[in-house]
C-alpha cells in the first residue's frame, strides 16, 4: 500500500520535471494550469510521468474528459449544462467540482485541476489495480 | 539548404532506439549566423537532430501512419559547443509510446565525450477533426532510406527493417 504522501512526493517530482517548477511551489491547492502554469501539451507529459512512476495505465481523457467538453450535447452558450455537469462527476470522481457547477464556463475548466485532486485520482487508480 | 539535420542512420531498432550521425561543416550556413567570426553550430539545431532522429523512430513504429510532432522538449542540457570537423553522434531510446504521442530520452556525443542530453515529447496530431495531410508516409520512407535507416535497421520481429507499406 503506496502512502498519500508517498504518492504527494512522486506527483511533485513529476510536476518539478514535466512543468520545470520549483518543488516548494507544488502544493496541494495549486491548480496545475493557473498556478504552476501548465499547458495543455504539458498534460500528456503529466501523464507519462504519472504511468511510469506508479506502474499505471491511464487512457485518453479519464483524467482530463476533453470529449465531455467538446460535445455539443453538454455545451450551452459557452457553459457546461446539467447532465454534462453530471457526466463529469461521474468520470472524475476524484475532482472537487462545487465551485465550478457554480459557473461552468468552459473556457475555465482547464484551470481545475489542483494537485490534490491528481493526489486523489492516482490513489482511485492505485486502489482500483489492488 | 534541406531541412536534414542527421546525415545516416547507424543503427535503428524499430519501436527502440536508434543512433544517427551529423557531420558539422564550415560549408553550412547556419554555423556562421549565430557570431560573427565564431562558427559553432546553434544548440536549437542540434535539439532539431534530435528530434529528427526520434521522430522517424516514433513515426516508424506507426508505419508513418500517425502524424508525429514535436511537442515538447522536456529537459535539455548542453555541455559545449559544436564547431566545423566534429561528428555528432544522437542516441535516441523510446521511453513510450502511446496513443496520444510519445516520450524519447536522447543523448548526443561529440566524438566519444557526451555533449547534450534531452528529453523530448511527441504528440500524434489528433486524427478526429478534419485536416489535411501534411506529409504522405512515403515521404518519410524516402527520408528513412535516403538517411540509410532501412541499411542497418532491425524491425519489432528481430529481421532487418522493411520499407513501411
Amino acid at each position: 500500500m503506496v502512502s498519500k504522501e508517498e504518492i504527494f512526493a512522486k506527483i511533485q517530482e513529476a510536476m518539478v520535471d514535466a512543468l520545470g517548477v520549483d518543488d516548494d511551489e507544488v502544493t496541494e491547492d495549486a491548480t496545475l494550469v493557473g498556478d504552476l502554469g501548465a499547458e495543455s501539451i504539458d498534460f500528456l507529459d503529466i501523464v507519462f510521468r504519472l504511468e511510469k512512476g506508479f506502474d499505471i495505465s491511464i487512457p485518453r481523457g479519464e483524467l482530463f474528459p476533453e470529449d465531455i467538453l467538446t460535445n455539443a450535447d453538454y455545451i450551452e452558450d459557452g457553459k457546461i449544462t446539467a447532465a454534462g455537469i453530471e457526466e463529469l462527476k461521474k468520470r472524475m470522481p476524484f475532482a472537487n467540482l462545487d465551485e465550478f457547477e457554480k459557473n461552468p464556463v468552459v473556457q475555465d475548466f482547464a484551470n481545475l485541476l489542483t494537485v490534490a485532486d491528481i493526489v486523489r485520482f492516482v490513489e482511485i487508480k492505485l486502489d482500483g489495480a489492488a | 539548404m534541406r531541412w536534414y539535420w542527421i546525415d545516416r542512420f547507424v543503427e535503428f531498432q524499430s519501436g527502440q532506439r536508434a543512433k544517427a550521425i551529423k557531420v558539422v561543416s564550415l560549408a553550412e550556413d547556419h554555423i556562421h549566423d549565430q557570431y560573427a567570426s565564431f562558427p559553432i553550430m546553434p544548440h536549437p539545431l542540434i535539439i532539431e537532430g534530435m528530434a529528427q532522429t526520434g521522430g522517424l523512430l516514433v513515426g516508424e513504429h506507426s508505419g508513418f501512419k500517425e502524424k508525429v510532432v514535436l511537442a515538447k522538449i522536456s529537459k535539455v542540457v548542453f555541455y559545449g559547443d559544436a564547431v566545423p570537423g566534429d561528428q555528432l553522434t544522437y542516441t535516441t531510446t523510446v521511453d513510450d509510446i502511446r496513443e496520444s504521442g510519445a516520450m524519447v530520452s536522447g543523448q548526443v556525443h561529440r566524438g566519444d565525450e557526451l555533449f547534450a542530453e534531452m528529453n523530448l515529447v511527441f504528440a500524434h496530431l489528433s486524427t478526429g477533426h478534419e485536416q489535411r495531410t501534411l506529409f504522405e508516409p512515403k515521404t518519410f520512407v524516402k527520408m528513412m532510406r535516403m538517411l540509410g535507416a532501412y541499411d542497418v535497421g532491425v524491425g519489432a520481429d528481430g529481421g532487418p527493417l522493411v520499407e513501411s507499406a
